[in-house]
């Protein structure tokens, strides 16, 4: 029997050996965290890149910072059922809960300065399982990827002009984005833009079967075109104030049409459209019944996180939805931390 | 000679190693999900709520064993300085398992995610959207979740220092190898 307590000459070696795993076991740890990979995309580089030179908009969100909260239902027709087992597809009608809201990082921009208007949403199942999704007005998104939206944001925040022509020239599919930036119509009202999902995702149906989706919005107000500079006279938040009045004097609806991809179609890269001709299936209705300004709306708690899917519904190859879902998650941290700077204005809620 | 076993039960041996591999893995996994924005995102972050769930279920039936089943005893020449510290040591690794998976299901409460968990099984809220006690909840889950990495590196030290420099059988109780029957703890 060994004398407990007094070390053995190979106890040196044993000493190395522990410091060895300890040493190893904390490197592979620092590596895990991305501490030793400051290359590596992280949230935290994204919000980074999304970070105005004025600062962050503390207790706001890191992108579309300003929104405005409404309240609705999503009526179900059925047809959604052959592709998808999604309860929300089952005829019926959905709370849903929802934000308009500015592709801006700036809570106080002026709404005519900003191109890109979006929707968030949360359609709610009578078992309480939620859908939510974040979609945005242009017809195909701006780049391909997760890493060139994050060299987009790094070049656009540049003073060098040759900064976003040396971007386009790397991502040559930005120009669809540019061009549709520059000429699409714009109109004076949330009411009478489309929201489209941009990125597609796979539904399941019943027996199985899986097909590749992507979905839009479509308004039943009629668009009216009106030039930016008709729009520069109006106030500073003439898009929050038409909305309210609209929905206080009637209903506002969307038909979600749902567009179902052939073999081949690229589902991974938001940046390039599906030819026209792809099945569209309606499935449903989206009524905004309910307006209600987001700082003590019931939008302000809810992260539109596009990766909260229902049964039926998930993620395709798109690398968007699981990027979108990582800064979202950061972005939520950050401004719940401060919310100090960005008060309730309600009664007495803590 | 006490009636003490030398070793843990089989059963509180499986459970150590089973929960040692998914502790570990959860500990990686955590820190890599959340600097990533890579489509890995989304399953690592899947098995991060799943595991943890899991692990707080086995923890609990690892607490009872522990409880209704003795320990076996430090060597009797282990100085006191150290027994102590063996002691905290455990409490505190008991400590990291309950409160970690509590701290992130209720981070996720009090923002408002559901928290569905691998097949789709979703755990009810049971607490409200509240900024203040998300932002408590998810620093309180980093920061102690760093500081479970360091103890268990602190553990797997002290188990080599007992397996390799002391060898004083306390690595042979919960040890996964059959042991000899010589290798027992010295009394």
């Amino acid at each position: 029997m060994k004398l407990p307590g007094r070390p053995e000459r190979s106890s040196l070696g044993a000493l190395i050996l522990i410091a060895a795993v300890l040493g190893c076991s904390a490197a592979a740890f620092a590596f895990t965290a991305g501490w030793l990979s400051p290359a590596r995309l992280t949230p935290d580089r994204m919000i980074a890149a999304l970070t105005p030179p004025s600062g962050p908009p503390l207790g706001h969100r890191r992108n579309h910072a300003k929104g405005i909260c409404f309240t609705g239902t999503f009526e179900a027709n059925g047809n959604g059922v052959e592709l998808s087992r999604a309860k929300m597809f089952v005829q019926g009608s959905y709370p849903a809960l929802g934000r308009f809201n500015l592709g801006t990082a700036d809570p106080n921009a002026v709404d005519a300065t900003v191109r890109v208007r979006g929707l968030g949403l949360q359609i709610s199942a009578a078992d309480g399982e939620a859908w939510r999704m974040a979609m945005i007005n242009p017809p195909i998104f701006a780049v391909s990827t997760p890493d060139a939206f994050h060299d987009l944001l790094v070049a656009a925040g540049k003073k060098d002009p040759e900064a976003m022509a040396a971007f386009s020239r790397a991502n040559p599919e930005f120009a669809a984005f540019a061009a549709w930036a520059k000429s699409a119509p714009w109109t004076a009202s949330y009411a009478e833009e489309p929201y489209n999902s941009l990125n597609s995702f796979v539904f399941t149906n019943a027996k199985g079967d899986e097909h590749a989706v992507r979905w839009s919005l479509v308004p039943a107000a009629t668009p009216v075109p009106i030039t930016q500079a008709e729009l520069d006279k109006r106030g500073p938040d003439f898009l929050e104030q038409d909305i309210t009045d609209r929905v206080r004097s009637a209903p506002q609806r969307w038909t979600m049409v749902t567009t179902v991809a052939n073999p081949g179609d690229p589902t991974a890269d938001p940046s390039r459209a599906w030819p026209e001709s792809r099945r569209k299936v309606q499935v449903g209705t989206l009524v905004v019944q309910r307006i209600e300004p987001e700082r003590d709306g019931p939008c302000r708690d809810i992260n539109f996180d596009p990766t909260v899917l229902p049964q039926g519904v998930r993620v395709s190859d798109d690398p968007f939805p699981a990027a979108r879902s990582s800064v979202y998650r950061k972005s939520y941290d950050l401004r719940a931390s401060e919310a100090a700077d960005y008060p309730r204005s309600g009664a007495a809620k803590p | 000679m006490t009636d003490a076993p030398h070793r843990f039960a089989p059963i509180q041996r499986l459970l150590h190693w089973l929960m040692a591999f998914c502790i570990v893995a959860m500990l990686f996994i955590g820190v890599g999900m959340v600097s990533t924005v890579a489509p890995k995102y989304l399953p690592l972050i899947l098995i991060h709520k799943t595991l943890g769930v899991a692990l707080l279920i086995l923890v609990l039936v690892r607490l009872a064993l522990r409880l209704r089943l003795s320990a076996p005893p430090l060597p009797v020449d282990l100085p006191p300085a150290i027994k102590l510290g063996a002691r905290l040591s455990h409490l505190l690794l008991y400590g990291f398992m309950i409160v970690m998976p509590l701290l992130g299901l209720g981070m996720l409460w009090a923002a408002a995610y559901p928290v569905v968990l691998f097949g789709g099984i979703e755990i009810p809220a049971l607490l409200p959207q509240s900024d203040r006690a998300h932002t408590l909840l998810w620093n309180a889950h980093v920061y102690l979740g760093l500081a479970f990495f360091a103890l268990v590196l602190l553990h797997v030290a002290a188990a080599l220092f007992h397996a390799l420099v002391r060898r004083d059988g306390v690595f042979a109780t919960i040890s996964p190898l059959p042991q000899e029957e010589r290798v027992k703890p010295a009394e």
